[in-house]
């Protein structure tokens, strides 16, 4: 059964008194458990897909299902981690965490029970009261998907999670999210302007076309990362240099470059 | 940086800003104690500033209109913090509710527009109908003062939040109340503390207007005495009195505002 499905979804915008097309007829289905991931050029609408799958936006025509019920409003079913973290800047760490299990009136100990596994899950033991502004990038962005996931959403969706990342700790954070994928896997819809980035963490990459966005192609890694073993190797690098993966990243690279060019006026 | 090709634009050090400071106040003693005692005026209508002075010292301890200057002052502070603690409790709870509903924005902005141009020493001879010379004129008087600013800032706090943390709460499946309490007040606090203290000093200043109507203490009190006797010291002595008062307020919330900023790591 699939997660979350895009059933021919267009998106209009009106500026001015005039209408621009967002996207037009999107159809994308993200089975259970799936990690999808979704490129394309600059304004092409990947982060309006997400946003609607949130439940921010509402399609002008389709619709968007997730857990196949249709998408009304945001809710925690649907957990989103920004691209600029958006931690309450008045919340410790832990209280960040906890803020969404509160809503649901957990009980208490159950509660701080989920969220000091989620806290050890994603390594910010010892941050516990910290600050955001106490915090780098890196951890602030451990908190922001330590606090969608201690909600057990139907479906994870990320939006750029690590484009405000600088290199390094971005493939720290790359590996994170592979390892914790493992222990606790989860339904993903995620966007990214690194093709490296789709490759190396997605199940399958959807291409998007320049606006009014389209999918283009949607490219299944999974076999050839379970034939050449990409999940044997520990580190991201050795990954990337394997002729598997850069086939892969090649193709893609030259779908979007194709879409890049035709932009130019 | 401060460009130095405008001359007139360039930052000064701490040690010349203090020196000009200082030079200014200097001036401003020096020209009313030479206009005081050069017998321009009668002495009854400008008295030097060393009279003012020696009238607030004798003020502290022998007692005029009833009460010495510190019983009057702690009256006054009394009415005071009644109001502006009465007009922060409504006005930001009050303020945030209509950032949030847009339905409450509109029932109430028009009504609030309305009044707020009503100055506070314009409230005097409503409160006094009203309260007579109870406790409740004044205090309507200064909340009347400190009302507008604590609303208008926990509204503009609360309509202006930033958008992202509105989309959380809501993707976290937060209530109203939760939303108001735990999102937008936060997210506010530094605009509400900043109204605050303009609120706070606006109702300082409302002070002696509330206290044309009372009747038994309070600086007011004392000054509107201190007039029907003809004695300008104890007038202006009530003067510097409700200068220094405010000016100790307002440096208080300075110190509150900006703890609260270094707190969110915002300065």
């Amino acid at each position: 059964m699939s997660a979350i499905v895009f059933e021919n979804v267009y998106r209009h915008f009106t500026r001015d008194g005039k209408s621009f097309p967002a996207l037009e007829g999107i159809h994308l289905a993200v089975a259970d458990k799936e990690v999808v991931a979704l490129v394309g050029p600059s304004g092409c609408g990947k982060t309006t897909c997400l946003r609607l799958a949130a439940g921010f936006e509402v399609p002008t025509k389709g619709r968007v299902m997730v857990g196949a019920q249709p998408v009304q409003g945001p809710g925690p079913d649907r957990a989103v981690v920004f691209q600029q973290f958006a931690l309450f800047p008045w919340k410790n760490v832990e209280d960040d965490i906890a803020f969404g299990l509160r809503n649901q009136r957990a009980p208490a100990l159950a509660r701080r029970e989920r969220v000091s596994a989620v806290i050890n899950l994603m390594g910010l033991e010892g941050y516990e009261t910290a600050y955001p502004h106490q915090l780098s990038g890196g951890m602030q962005q451990r908190v922001a998907i330590a606090r969608a996931y201690v909600l057990d959403p139907e479906a994870l969706l990320m939006d750029e999670p690590f484009g405000a990342l600088d290199a390094q700790t971005r493939i720290v954070m790359q590996e994170e999210l592979v390892r914790i994928a493992r222990v606790n896997p989860r339904t993903v819809l995620f966007i990214t302007h690194a093709v490296d980035e789709a490759v190396y963490l997605a199940d399958r990459v959807a291409v998007m076309t320049r606006r009014p966005g389209r999918i283009k192609e949607i490219l299944d890694i999974r076999h050839v990362r379970n034939t050449e073993r990409w999940n044997d190797r520990e580190r991201i690098e050795d990954v990337m240099d394997l002729e598997s993966f850069v086939h892969l990243r090649t193709h893609i690279w030259r779908s979007l470059r194709e879409e890049k060019i035709g932009a130019a006026p | 940086m401060p460009s130095a090709i405008n001359s007139s634009q360039t930052a000064l050090s701490k040690l010349e800003v203090f020196i000009l400071g200082a030079i200014g106040a200097t001036a401003f003693l020096g020209i009313w104690l030479a206009v005081s005692i050069s017998g321009y005026l009668p002495r009854q209508f400008l008295p030097s500033p060393l009279e003012v002075l020696a009238r607030a010292y004798h003020l502290l301890t022998s007692p005029f209109a009833g009460a010495t200057l510190p019983v009057h002052l702690a009256r006054s502070l009394e009415r005071y913090a009644y109001g502006v603690v009465l007009a922060a409790a409504v006005g930001v709870p009050l303020g945030l509710a209509m950032g949030w509903f847009r339905w409450l924005d509109d029932l109430v902005t028009p009504v609030f527009d309305g009044l707020r141009f009503i100055a506070p020493i314009a409230w005097v001879p409503f409160a006094a109908l009203w309260f007579g010379t109870g406790i409740g004129g004044p205090i309507m008087i200064i909340f009347s003062g400190a009302f507008p600013p604590c609303l208008i800032s926990a509204y503009r706090g609360a309509r202006f939040v930033d958008q992202k943390y509105i989309e959380v709460a809501q993707m976290l499946g937060t209530s109203n109340l939760r939303t108001i309490t735990e999102v937008l007040l936060p997210a506010s606090f530094p605009s509400i503390v900043a109204g605050l203290r303009v609120g706070a000093g606006l109702g300082w200043q409302s002070l002696v207007g509330a206290e044309l109507i009372v009747a038994s203490a309070g600086v007011g009190y004392m000054m509107v005495q201190g007039q029907s006797n003809i004695s300008t010291p104890t007038v202006m002595a009530g003067m510097l009195a409700i200068g220094l008062v405010g000016l100790l307020i307002d440096v208080a919330l300075r110190q509150m505002e900006a703890s609260v900023r270094r707190r969110r790591g915002l300065a």
